[in-house]
């Protein structure tokens, strides 16, 4: 293992995404990619070389905030290639960033953008685009987070498509019951790739084997708790990425956990156990105030061994929480310790996005049950697997006890392909490792 | 389970009482629903025993199969529920009203006015639990392919003439029980568990007779003990005193009364079978007569509770005040109960045995837009429902404090007015949030500005104040003013046309197939 290159590797992966999307003969290419593994990057490639070949492109992704970033990206590697932005009739429906950007047009009519090499737009509103000609190719980014019935919407504009997405992170939901289709080829809430494959069993399915933003402290967890069968590499060995303090630890144990995580990669705050109501007041105190310490003892980051140490600001730390009331709570401990500029959202809203360190509410903490929700592989996987150098996971005591009181009871669908590992298997290794890195918090 | 509904089931623990959940009935209720209280043979999917059935609640109409597993009687007791359910249906679908929506002329492609028949009220159908509505649903799947005598004379085993129909309505009925705030199929205990929080947790709320004891105790004792009665009290002969609501039996009445009953039953029949003399025989079909009877006996004692239970419910869900909004959303139910008398009429196959990819889609996209519609109807409709929905952040009540015009910076200026406002609530409000509130009935939008203080917020208005420089009167909140403000929005946008069947992309497998489906074929498992 040894004389695993993962930049060779992860060059010929996509050398072979790119001759099967540009010279293949099928009308879909399938790309699974693990988190941080160069997904936006390989879009970008992509799209300028389909652009190259004069073949017009539509791009779909999943949220405005994806497809400003998806714009700034492609006109920051080739300022010279016009881009249309189909974006929606609401107020600031755009980044005012692409106002900057001089082969960038804007508009909510894809009249407007025709004769565009590339245009990008969210699957939301390409839904609703009628009556012009079919693009020649298409890209579906974020393609498992995707609904099949999104897919269906859009899948008339294009003739062939370069799905990409990462099959480990959260799977696309509705708010009513879908079971009447479980089974169906084209259920309509499960994900786009999932219908995709179904019909079209022969399609090339390829594999990025090289994660750019997880550490070398991470990998292996995310890799053996959420990919057990596609293992994926740290592009960085250990060593490499170093996270530091200017001011030393006062004993505290924010301080220590956060010595811990920048030590090891992770730091487990374990609070007493306690059942609580959603919003416990007492685990989102400490994980306000594990964020205020961390940027009031000034943390530096060094990415790579040759890098200059950066400073770790506030935009660069994130907090991760299951629910919405979870996160706004949080929001607000963090204005009353007067901390600002720090991301908090939900696993949902933190997917395909990356920081220095993150801060994770655990999704069991002081629950007395265990629901499928809560168990969710893809909700862990996001919330562990969004930071370049550590991870604070702040819970309550008691959550083996609790998994080993809710064994997984979800009925067996037929037709639908059953997802290794259950989120059951992946909450008790992610918890056995996360122990190991255990600073216990007292009131 | 929200907050709020969760200390309602605490308090309803301490006091022994169901508490209420909602000041207001936020289902329509028919004048004259019909009540249907299904039962299943144990151990044979499908195999109806017996149903009590009828509009009236002093006259239920008594139906049963005295050998469940024989074909022909099934489908005698599936004639005579057609007889039951379908004058009934019948009755409402021939009194219309002409009403006028817009259409999309398939020529043009342009919205036009059109004139519409609308069925001034639909047939309600209501049944003791949800169990009750998959079972009615799964009677629907077993008739609607059915071939009579008339529609296919070669085929064996013909179903008498007006069953496949009755088929495609009660599969209609169950797909529009899918859709969140639909009525035109309702379960009882769903009915009342959206009213009251019962001290039990709500599968237990499943069992028709324990939730009702806990609403509306018998001789107004403790509502826990009066539902542990419910569950578990049995006689002197080891029977349910209220028998579960079905369509399930109790296993003590299936063993020792059941089983012995039709056993006889199958004994007098294969006597009678055998009787080579018309003296003897007539003995014999005496004798079956009497059998029959104590089966119907029988089941009556299982059917009799659950359906005065039923009728219960309704009166006391009918003293509740209808929300509302609950009244707009049954004409959508019209709606679909004429559109599918009129798919009916049009003759057109049944509803075929599994969705398509775009029918699916389309299902599912109006039942998430009603979800989210009925959440904030809900609210909307209901002081008690938004006091849970304010607990959790996602709305505020809030009094005006001071008004200050202000306007937007173009050509032809818009007013803009920012309010202040004081609040005890806590909404989990972050920079430029919208906040919806409720004028005339119709959402009126504003954004958040800024906290001032921990009760004091800032809100800028946004639309709905008319064209001019000034707002329109009363357009405007005045000092004083006390409003409810939501951060959901009160309508849900519709969705993007998705494509026809017959246009489903590659991506979904392409077309499917145009042919109607054939019945299912006669296996050996149909045969007694």
């Amino acid at each position: 293992m040894t004389d695993f290159d993962p930049a060779a590797a992860a060059a010929g992966a996509t050398e072979r995404i790119l001759a099967d999307t540009l010279h293949g003969a099928h009308r879909g290419v399938v790309v699974d990619s693990p988190p941080g593994a160069g997904k936006s990057t390989l879009v970008v490639r992509a799209a300028r070389e389909l652009a190259a070949e004069g073949r017009r492109l539509m791009v779909i992704a999943q949220t405005n905030a994806q497809v400003d970033d998806l714009v700034i990206r492609l006109a920051g590697q080739d300022p010279e290639l016009p881009v249309g932005r189909l974006h929606s009739n609401d107020p600031d429906p755009y980044d005012k960033t692409l106002d900057s950007l001089a082969n960038v047009r804007k508009s909510a009519k894809a009249g407007e953008l025709a004769g565009l090499d590339v245009v990008i737009s969210t699957a939301a509103k390409w839904a609703h685009v009628q009556g012009v000609e079919p693009w020649p190719h298409a890209i579906v980014d974020e393609a498992y987070q995707m609904r099949s019935d999104a897919l269906l919407a859009v899948a008339g504009l294009f003739e062939r498509a370069l799905f990409v997405g990462d099959p480990g992170q959260l799977d696309p939901f509705s708010i009513v019951g879908a079971e009447q289709w479980a089974g169906l080829s084209y259920d309509p809430s499960a994900s786009a790739v999932s219908t995709l494959l179904a019909h079209n069993p022969e399609l090339p399915q390829h594999r990025l084997p090289v994660s750019w933003r997880l550490p070398a402290s991470a990998a292996p967890l995310v890799s053996a708790a959420f990919y057990p069968y596609t293992p994926f590499r740290s592009g960085t060995g250990h060593g490499d990425r170093r996270l530091s303090f200017g001011v030393a630890a006062d004993g505290s144990a924010y301080d220590r956990v956060l010595d811990e995580a920048a030590e090891s990669g992770w730091g487990l705050l374990e609070l007493p156990a306690r059942h609580t109501p959603r919003t416990d007041p007492e685990a989102v105190r400490a994980v306000a105030a594990v964020v205020r310490r961390l940027l009031d003892r000034g943390g530096v980051a060094t990415s790579t061994a040759d890098a200059v140490p950066a400073p770790v600001t506030a935009d660069r730390v994130a907090v991760g929480t299951a629910h919405r009331d979870q996160a706004a709570a949080v929001r607000a401990a963090l204005v009353e310790l007067g901390v600002t500029g720090v991301t908090v959202d939900t696993a949902n809203r933190l997917q395909g996005r990356e920081f220095d360190l993150t801060v994770v509410l655990h999704p069991l903490s002081g629950r007395p049950d265990a629901t499928a929700f809560h168990l969710e592989t893809g909700r862990l996987c996001v919330l562990a697997s969004r930071h370049r150098h550590a991870c604070v996971v702040v819970c309550r005591a008691g959550v083996s006890e609790l998994l080993d009181e809710h064994p997984s009871t979800e009925p067996v669908q037929l037709g639908v392909t059953v997802k290794f590992p259950d989120g059951w298997e992946a909450m008790q290794s992610t918890w056995e490792r996360w122990s190991e890195h255990r600073v216990v918090w007292r009131p | 389970m929200s907050l709020i509904a969760a200390l309602a089931r605490l308090e309803a623990v301490e006091a022994g009482r169901a508490r209420p959940l909602a000041t207001v009935r936020h289902r329509h209720l028919s004048q004259r629903p019909l009540v249907l209280v299904p039962l299943t043979t144990a151990g044979e999917a499908g195999a109806p025993l017996g149903a009590l059935v009828g509009t009236d609640p002093e006259r239920p109409r008594l139906l049963t199969v005295a050998q469940p597993r024989d074909r022909e009687l099934r489908f005698a007791f599936l004639a005579e529920l057609a007889d039951a359910v379908l004058p009934y249906i019948d009755a409402h679908a021939a009194d219309v009203e002409l009403v006028e929506r817009t259409e999309t002329d398939p020529g043009t492609g342009k919205r036009v006015k059109a004139e519409a028949e609308l069925c001034a009220d639909a047939p309600q159908l209501i049944v003791p639990g949800r169990a009750g509505i998959d079972f009615v649903r799964l009677l629907g799947r077993s008739m609607r392919f059915r071939r009579t005598a008339e529609q296919d004379p070669e085929a064996p085993y013909p179903a008498p003439p007006r069953v496949p129909l009755l088929g495609r309505w009660l599969t209609h009925y169950g797909e529009r029980a899918r859709v969140p705030g639909s009525a035109l199929l309702l379960a009882a205990t769903d009915l009342l568990g959206g009213h009251w929080a019962s001290g039990q947790s709500s599968l237990e709320d499943q069992h028709l007779g324990a939730l009702l004891a806990w609403i509306d105790p018998p001789g107004g004792g403790s509502g826990a003990q009066a539902a542990l009665r419910a569950e578990l009290a049995r006689d002197a002969a080891g029977q349910l005193l209220c028998p579960p609501a079905g369509p399930a039996t109790d296993p003590a009445f299936d063993n020792r009364l059941l089983a012995p009953a039709v056993e006889s039953y199958d004994r007098v029949r294969a006597a009678l079978g055998a009787a080579q003399e018309g003296a003897e025989a007539d003995g014999w079909l005496g004798q079956l007569s009497l059998a029959e009877r104590e089966i119907r006996r029988l089941l009556l004692t299982q059917l009799e509770p659950t359906w005065h239970a039923v009728w219960r419910g309704l009166e006391l869900l009918r003293e509740l005040p209808e929300g509302g909004r609950a009244a707009d959303r049954w004409v959508s139910d019209r709606w679909s109960f004429t559109s599918h008398r009129d798919r009916v009429l049009a003759g057109e196959p049944p509803q075929p045995r599994r969705d398509d990819a775009v029918t699916a889609a389309r299902k599912l996209a109006l039942r998430e837009r009603a979800q989210a519609q009925l959440e904030a109807q809900e609210a909307l409709d209901d002081p008690l429902v938004m006091a849970g929905r304010r607990l959790a952040g996602e709305a505020f009540v809030a009094e005006v404090t001071e008004v200050v015009m202000a306007w937007t910076e173009s050509k032809r200026p818009a007013p803009r007015p920012l309010i202040t406002l004081r609040t005890d609530d806590s909404p989990h409000l972050g920079e430029r949030v919208k906040v919806y509130r409720s004028l005339d009935g119709r959402p009126q939008s504003a954004e958040f500005v800024r906290r001032e203080a921990d009760d004091v917020l800032v809100l800028r208005l946004l639309d709905r104040m008319g064209r001019s420089r000034d707002p329109a009167e009363g357009s405007v909140p005045a000092k004083g003013d006390r409003i409810a403000w939501t951060l959901f929005e009160h309508d849900q946008r519709g969705g993007p046309r998705l494509p026809e069947p017959e246009e489903t992309p590659w991506t979904h497998g392409g077309p499917p197939g145009t042919a109607a489906e054939d019945p299912d074929p006669v296996t050996p498992e149909d045969l007694l």
